[in-house]
């Protein structure tokens, strides 16, 4: 059996004491696209800052093609990272920069890139995610919310990273642009062949873009199948949230009035 | 026994938070000292942090030496020592006033911009995104900053010294009835090298302040605007003390011999 591209064993956070990850195993083969779902505040951004070393698990190990990166420091840490690309939730664009710059940032800081050289594949990059050249002489603040995406996946995309994670890519867009989005990043990550890991709750998104699923809750992953199992996963938490219940095994913390 | 845990816990959060400034500076630090350098990034702070203070600096280093010839006029007409104006002025603007004041302007200034920015970067997820772009946000964001401000302080202080002096001089000739070229030739004669380099180390350390505490609490800043916000005021109010504190030690060690 070959070994995962990404694998987590064991992986516990806590912020004071609010166990986030509560012992979280999950494992991604290469090239395959794997969307984790779960409802608000179950750790699923937490789980991918650990995996970029952004936050540091206090237990567990994190393996990127069977190498240990969880205590990974320094230059192995910076070599491990010049494989990622990140698509972030409100786009985490810089703003003092213009698009294009945005766009080949990447290549021109991290991997030294002549600026007239990564502005050419910055407007390529661009293209993919269909804004024309026009668009990369603007600032981020005058882009719309769906533009910005737009922007955000290309900067991921740049450097032709083998991993991608995309952080809640459809929320906050109306329906029709989340296709877009979806459909870009179902285009890239093929174009790349890169290994990818999305989380969402948005589950027309999770349909349309993941090969795999996995749900968290609690901080653990709780069910994992591939995405046509999904329907009939027979466990009940799986089916409540698909179906958007709110009565079921998932207990959300409201007072009930 | 209540009272003194509260003071203890008051204590113990202080020495940690002396701890985590110390870390975050010996990063800064060492991140300056080794490859890539942002050559750009650095000279665009310069010109934010230097020569865009230049005004504020300016107008108070001229009416600092106005206020202080006229004080020391009125103060030394009560033992007749009227014409030692010119020299506690120039006394007490190059190895005070000048880099105290012109330090306190600029923490105003320069510390609550970095910590805004910085802190907006970091509730935004900007600072994340530059790791997953394979760039340090330590050396691209914190180390040209405080660069900038430990070169360009005492070039502020350069002209700070010689505005106050000028203030004083316009009042002393044009007010009080000093003629102005016994007054400079009091000035020149009087001031010594030491003087000076004194003021101007003592900037630098100042800089080296401004920016670190700009980039620490924007750094660490945390939860939306008001985090922020808070950030900022605590960039400002530590910066002006720490400043206030050294002053005083600087002092002491330096014209100890």
């Amino acid at each position: 059996m070959t070994r995962p591209h990404i694998e987590l064993k064991n992986v516990q956070k806590s912020f004071g004491p609010k166990h986030v990850l509560n012992g979280l195993d999950l494992s991604v083969m290469r090239g395959r696209s794997m969307v984790v779902i779960g409802g608000s505040g179950t750790g699923k951004s937490v789980m991918l800052k650990c995996i970029l070393g952004l936050l540091r698990p206090e237990s567990g190990s994190i393996y990127i093609d069977g190498d240990d990166v969880t205590g990974m420091k320094g230059r192995r840490r910076d070599e491990v990272l010049q494989h990622f690309g990140m698509l972030f939730q409100g786009g985490a664009l810089f703003d003092s920069l213009p698009v294009w710059a945005n766009v080949a940032f990447g290549l021109m800081q991290g991997k030294s890139m002549k600026r007239d050289a990564a502005r050419e594949i910055a407007i390529d990059k661009l293209a993919q995610v269909g804004l024309g050249p026009d668009v990369g002489e603007l600032y981020p603040a005058e882009l719309s919310g769906g533009m910005q995406k737009r922007v955000g996946l290309a900067r991921a995309i740049a450097d032709n990273p083998d991993i991608i994670f995309f952080d809640e890519p459809t929320t906050g867009l109306d329906p029709i642009m989340a296709d877009v989005i979806n459909n870009l990043i179902v285009d890239c990550v093929k174009r790349l062949g890169a290994t990818t890991i999305s989380i969402t709750h948005d589950m027309a998104s999770a349909r349309k873009i993941a090969d795999d699923i996995a749900m968290i809750y609690k901080g653990k992953i709780i069910w994992q199948g591939s995405a046509d199992e999904i329907d009939d996963s027979g466990n009940d938490y799986v089916e409540q949230f698909i179906n958007g219940r709110a009565d079921g095994p998932i207990e959300m913390e409201i007072l009930k009035p | 026994m209540n009272f003194l845990a509260q003071i203890g816990s008051v204590v113990l959060a202080l020495i940690a938070e002396v701890g985590r400034v110390s870390l975050f500076a010996k990063d800064a630090i060492l991140r300056m000292v080794m490859p890539p350098f942002y050559g750009r990034q650095l000279l665009a702070q310069m010109m934010r942090i230097g020569y865009y203070s230049l005004p504020v600096v300016g107008l108070t280093a001229f009416f600092t030496g106005g206020v202080l010839a006229l004080q020391i006029f009125i103060g030394g007409s009560r033992f007749n020592a009227e014409n030692l104006v010119s020299s506690i002025v120039a006394l007490g603007i190059t190895r005070e006033l000048g880099p105290v004041l012109a330090g306190l302007m600029v923490a105003g200034r320069v510390s609550a911009a970095i910590a805004a920015e910085l802190g907006t970067m970091r509730v935004t997820e900007q600072i994340d995104a530059l790791v997953t772009l394979s760039t340090n946000p330590f050396k691209y964001l914190v180390a040209p900053r405080i660069l900038a401000a430990v070169i360009t302080m005492p070039l502020l202080v350069v002209v700070a010294d010689t505005i106050g002096i000028m203030g004083g001089f316009i009042v002393g000739t044009e007010s009080l009835g000093f003629n102005s070229g016994a007054y400079l030739k009091n000035t020149v004669d009087f001031l010594q090298l030491a003087d000076i380099t004194s003021g101007l180390i003592k900037s630098a350390v100042f800089g080296f302040i401004i920016a670190l505490m700009g980039c620490y609490h924007g750094f660490n800043s945390r939860g939306g605007a008001q985090g922020v916000g808070r950030a900022t005021t605590n960039a400002v109010v530590s910066a002006s003390i720490l400043i206030l504190t050294t002053n005083y030690l600087m002092t002491s060690l330096l014209f100890s011999g």
